[in-house]
């Protein structure tokens, strides 16, 4: 087996081959180990880095994002050179410097129901690192029907969860995301990290647990957490293990499955596929900076709402209320319905989901959301209007 | 029947912190537990998969919690 390996890879891996209990074995059985990563965000950026330097033979991965100067607090893959650039090419090439005898493979498209079964079919071991419902039920969706194992991991604030699902065990496969969250939450229910934050450390705790789950299910060494959720908490430092069923109403695997294909999953989860995705608002809702800032200067009657955050508006703030997209529906009373509502927020991708949730669930026809929020007012009126 | 219940995610928002006490004077099981709960705080009818986990282990809606139980809400994430 060791004619497997080059002798500069002996050399790379040699720390592993002298672990006791892994060794040229496990090391092998990495090297001929095939996984995709979807996201190259938080949790993507320990787990690329850590599945490459342990020397995982194949590593898809996939981003359709490029970075953003608010991914550098916690994306730890890059840097300010790499403003703007498509993630998964960026991610690939530190990946190549850091072990070059792995194979890289980028893919800058989203993961979606038409492609996802051709990406992953080629791959052992699925890692879920996404940043919405709709993707984390394709993704569990796709493995299970290709009898992938999915390893998992999501972060919230302080919190992290990983689990590993659809594992191969002597009973059958374990138990998958349906099992854990049979149905998605309402739009808006559970804010996203540009919603409720993260702390920069966290993806990067949760990301290597990630990697530590992808390689011990590639190795076969120790017991990955199929049919276990591994719970989190930086705040205290605390960490929960709890047993998860299989759950006989699962669509997929449960006693009378229902579902033998991918369905719509942004339909399903009724929500963009992407926390940062474009949420579809009629053309005549968007309000430019330029028609917002006329409406200001005619003082037109009208009401400005800013849906961010509290944190934010003490950053910058063109006035109005301040109602926070997560509990914007609880107020919804307290919104007009007579007067034009303008909703605003830092890029104008929150206020574009608020106006369609206050539409679809509260009935509101007068609402308006500023096109490209604070950054293009900023941007196009008000220069001296503090960005962030 | 009186808890202590650990809460996870937004569930932490709604009900205003990680450990909060709660009685309910309905069935001391887990689907009595989350009406009681979903009355007392509505926005967690919006999770539709809020988990419940009793000591080390998930619960269905009729398993029973005895005092002592340990309970843990556990909400989706999707944070990348």
């Amino acid at each position: 087996m060791q004619s497997f390996f080059s002798g500069p890879e002996l050399v790379h891996y040699a720390r592993h081959l002298s672990l006791p209990g892994f060794g040229l074995e496990a090391q092998a059985k990495l090297k001929a180990g095939k996984v995709l990563v979807v996201g190259c965000g938080g949790l993507g950026s320990p787990l690329l880095q850590y599945l490459a330097a342990a020397g995982v033979g194949t590593i898809g991965l996939i981003d359709h994002d490029v970075v953003d100067k608010s991914n550098l607090q916690r994306q730890v893959l890059f840097g300010m050179q790499d403003l703007g650039q498509p993630k998964a090419h960026v991610a690939a090439a530190r990946l190549e410097a850091l072990n070059p005898h792995i194979e890289l493979r980028p893919y800058t498209e989203s993961l979606t129901r038409e492609n996802a079964l051709d990406l992953m079919r080629d791959y052992d071991v699925v890692a879920d690192g996404t940043d919405n419902f709709p993707t984390r039920y394709l993704v569990n969706d796709a493995c299970v029907l290709l009898d992938k194992v999915n390893v998992y991991a999501s972060v919230f604030r302080f919190e992290g969860q990983v689990s590993v699902f659809h594992f191969p065990l002597p009973e059958g496969r374990g138990p998958n995301y349906r099992d854990l969250y049979p149905k998605p939450p309402q739009p808006g229910a559970v804010p996203s990290c540009a919603e409720g934050g993260i702390l920069g450390v966290l993806p990067g705790i949760i990301g290597s647990l990630q990697a530590l789950e992808v390689i011990k299910v590639l190795s076969g060494v120790g017991e990955p957490l199929a049919g276990r959720l591994l719970l989190f908490d930086a705040s205290d430092g605390s960490s929960r293990i709890l047993k998860v069923p299989r759950d006989p109403e699962n669509p997929l695997t449960g006693t009378h499955p229902t579902q033998k294909e991918l369905i719509d999953y942004p339909a399903f989860c009724r929500t963009p596929a992407s926390e940062d995705g474009p949420a579809a608002v009629l053309t005549a809702q968007c309000l430019s900076p330029e028609a917002f800032a006329r409406w200001r200067q005619e003082k037109r009657s009208y009401v400005l709402i800013d849906v961010r955050e509290a944190y934010e508006r003490e950053i910058s703030h063109i006035g109005g209320l301040l109602m926070p997209a997560g509990q914007i529906l609880e107020q919804a009373d307290s919104i007009p319905r007579d007067i034009p509502v303008v909703l605003y927020c830092r890029s104008g991708q929150r206020s574009a989901k608020v106006l369609q949730r206050l539409e679809s669930q509260a009935g509101f026809r007068n609402l308006y959301h500023l096109e490209g929020g604070l950054l293009a007012f900023a941007r196009e009126i008000d220069p001296t209007l503090p960005t962030y | 029947m009186k808890v202590t219940l650990h809460a996870y995610g937004i569930t932490r928002d709604y009900l205003g912190g990680r450990e909060v006490e709660f009685e309910w004077p309905g069935p001391p099981t887990v689907a009595g537990l989350l009406a009681s709960l979903e009355r007392q705080y509505p926005p967690l009818k919006g999770l539709a998969s809020l988990r419940v986990a009793i000591n080390t282990e998930y619960a269905s809606p009729e398993t029973s919690i005895g005092p002592g139980d340990e309970i843990v809400l556990i909400p989706p994430v999707s944070g990348g």
